[in-house]
């Protein structure tokens, strides 16, 4: 086999097929795959609301400290449908490859997609690669769609939030886009410093097992972090949303996110998380809701953070350890280190 | 964490809040004690914090001209921006200034239409891109006060040492004491007191302060970032306000020393001499910038570009200028909000982190 990717292997003839059988087939390896077949023929779903989900990966570097963009592709997918309350089942995977990529690192990438797929218990039933001339693209992108169930009996929307539901979020915020951003910027401190990249769906149905109808709803912190997943549950509603007030000391952030913010003038709140899922709960779960949640790996450090309210609608409000009340907008642009 | 939560302690800054008020409650006047907080790092954390909310009425907060990408005149961007057109041309530049508007444009629109512009970290990030690209000059749009100043001179003097010639400079630096002085001088706003802004001083020394005593007898405080740092200063100056005693006092002991940092001063002196700069909101303000020297002129961007400076017209309505001089506060400005957000900004105030606009817009 070549040791780059070359057109050629996205022509469609031997040297396709042989990347095929060689990565592809070889680590996602399933009866659905093995077919090779033009479409998976997936069979009976079990009883519920189907629920479909795509996303792309563009991630620089492609391997950062906790996670690489194989993990990525699969956790944010499976993210995407346990937070509409569905149980993750199958993923297609289609990948964008440059010209020239090294085909030792795909083939890392797509080992870590096959093991994370194993891990979360969904499997890649179909893909798709095409190559594009070299400086079309940045080494390697990846689509995923995901398709999941949503069992009978849970339903869960911004719709449903009243005022006196709590708040929670599953672990400190920041770890993700922190990591990510001082490798790629090669930044010589933070180095203990992992992305919380994770599949969150067995977090997710324990937590809907332990209270069943009692769950609002439920957003993965990604893009954006926590600020703006409170900002779109406020103004989820063309009536305008509900209002928030989120208590600032309360919010979990890990020492060294917090120390690297700090010094570059980011806010963790801001940061991106792929392994976060903020949660909203009837006023009286709460105390059910936090054990369910810190009795599961990926929970231990979960919080109440704060809650929604009838007051200043539309509107997420961070109380300041002072007591000095602020407004939490939506971000504007990316967030950049300040000058001096 | 260390270094940080000590000085962010809720119980401490209430005892001090309690004491600014007292302490205020003391002296008759109509009007509220009145500050400038110089830096604009200041005035993000004061709004981050709430300081002002929980400081009002007896202490009134005013922002200064210290956002050095908001008082880079629209001319200079406005050359910037003509420079990273040049074909094989790279400019680098801090991400601030990528969104402030020129009078036709901004960093970023230069980069969709094909110009190579990239953000770096530190000057010495821009001289790596150098040492890989031997074939392009690559130009650092160098902003910033005395703070900033000294990282470019090193990367400046390195480029020197190892010879790389393709590395230049268009030093839109500025020095902070003469916009201060400019302040004053113009009598547009009746200040009783300056925070001194802490990250300069620790270069140019407390001591750089002496003059506002001396000459304009009103006291300044040079303070650190943290709330307990400003909360502290905004004591001590109130304390002299009511006590009617000038005098530059140092907060920032653990940063600033009276004298600075002399091994910095050496190389903004080595690479750098005092001239005139174009300040946004003021105009051009003499001993105000830093141009290279003469031994560096063949790292001068502006003399190895020569791209006319034209008079660049400010945006209709716009009193970034106003808010720079402390003569207004945001709010006051009619854009503020209506027109002008951090999504669509009018003036660079509401562009940069520093920009009391944006902290205004943000957190207030």
């Amino acid at each position: 086999m070549e040791d780059h990717i070359l057109l050629a292997h996205g022509s469609g003839g031997i040297l396709t097929h042989e990347l095929i059988r060689d990565v592809f087939a070889r680590y996602f390896a399933n009866p659905y795959l093995d077919d090779l077949g033009d479409a998976a023929l997936v069979g009976e779903l079990p009883p519920g609301r189907v629920a479909l989900t795509t996303d792309s990966y563009v991630v620089q570097p492609l391997f950062f400290p906790g996670g690489d963009i194989g993990a990525l592709a699969v956790c944010g997918t499976v993210n995407d449908l346990a937070v509409a309350g569905a149980r993750p089942l199958y993923l297609t995977a289609g990948f964008i490859l440059e010209e020239g990529l090294p085909l030792e690192t795909l083939e890392r990438v797509v080992v870590s997609m096959a093991e994370t797929a194993r891990t979360a218990g969904v499997v890649i039933v179909a893909g798709d690669t095409k190559v594009v001339d070299h400086g079309a693209a940045d080494g390697l992108f990846i689509n995923t769609a995901g398709m999941g169930v949503i069992p009978p009996g849970v339903d869960l929307s911004p719709a449903y939030l009243q005022p006196g539901d709590a708040l929670l979020i599953n672990g400190p915020v920041g770890d993700h886009g922190l990591a990510v951003m001082l490798q790629r910027e090669g930044m010589g401190f933070g180095s203990t410093l992992k992305s919380d990249t994770a599949p969150l769906h067995g977090l997710i149905t324990a937590l809907l097992d332990a209270i069943p109808g009692q769950v609002r709803c439920l957003r993965d912190a990604t893009r954006g972090g926590l600020a703006t997943v409170l900002n779109e549950w406020v103004t989820s509603s063309a009536s305008g949303g509900p209002g928030i007030e989120i208590e600032e000391a309360a919010i979990p952030v890990r020492e060294e996110v917090r120390a690297a913010c700090e010094f570059l003038g980011l806010d963790p709140l801001y940061a991106a998380n792929e392994g976060k899922v903020v949660v909203a709960v009837a006023a009286e779960a709460v105390e059910a809701a936090l054990s369910a949640l810190r009795a599961q790996p990926l929970g231990q450090d979960a919080a109440l953070i704060g809650h929604i309210t009838s007051e200043h609608v539309g509107r997420v409000v961070l109380r300041t350890p002072y007591g000095a009340r602020r407004i939490l907008p939506m971000l504007t642009g990316a967030q950049l280190p300040r000058i001096c | 964490m260390k270094y940080i939560d000590e000085f962010r302690d809720p119980a401490l800054a209430q005892q001090w809040i309690v004491q600014i008020h007292r302490d205020a409650a003391r002296r008759h006047g109509a009007r509220p004690i009145r500050l400038m907080e110089f830096c604009g790092g200041h005035t993000h954390a004061i709004s981050r914090f709430g300081l002002r909310e929980l400081l009002a009425p007896a202490v009134e907060l005013r922002s200064g001209p210290g956002c050095p990408v908001c008082v880079t005149a629209a001319a200079d961007l406005d050359r910037a921006i003509a420079m990273a057109d040049v074909p094989g041309v790279i400019l680098a530049t801090f991400g601030d200034m990528m969104r402030v508007p020129g009078s036709a444009g901004t960093l970023y629109d230069a980069r969709g239409r094909g110009a190579d512009v990239r953000i770096v970290y530190s000057p010495l990030d821009a001289l790596e891109i150098a040492r890989r690209h031997p074939q392009q000059s690559i130009v650092f749009l160098g902003v910033g006060f005395e703070t900033t100043a000294p990282g470019m001179a090193a990367a400046l003097l390195q480029a020197e040492a190892d010879g790389v010639p393709n590395f230049s400079l268009l030093s839109l630096h500025k020095l902070t004491p003469p916009a201060m002085r400019a302040i004053l001088e113009a009598g547009e706003v009746a200040l009783d007191g300056i925070i001194g802004p802490g990250h300069v001083s620790a270069i140019t020394g407390s001591a750089a302060w002496e003059f506002l005593p001396r000459e304009y007898g009103i006291p300044c405080a040079v303070a650190g970032f943290e709330p307990l740092d400003i909360l502290s200063a905004i004591g001590a100056l109130v304390r002299a306000v009511v006590a009617g005693e000038a005098a530059v006092i140092n907060t920032y002991a653990r940063g600033v020393r009276p004298q600075g940092n002399l091994v910095a001063q050496q190389l903004l002196a080595r690479a750098f001499a005092v001239a005139p700069a174009d300040w946004r909101g003021f105009g051009v303000i003499p001993d105000s910038g830093l141009a290279l020297r003469q031994t560096l002129a063949h790292r001068d961007a502006a003399r190895l570009f020569p791209i006319e400076a034209r008079p660049a017209p400010q945006p209709t309505g716009c009193r970034c200028g106003d808010v720079l001089r402390g003569v207004i506060t945001p709010t006051d400005c009619a854009l503020f909000r209506r027109v002008c957000s951090p999504r669509t900004p009018v003036g660079p105030c509401m562009v940069s982190t520093e920009g009391a606009c944006a902290a205004y817009f943000q957190y207030e």
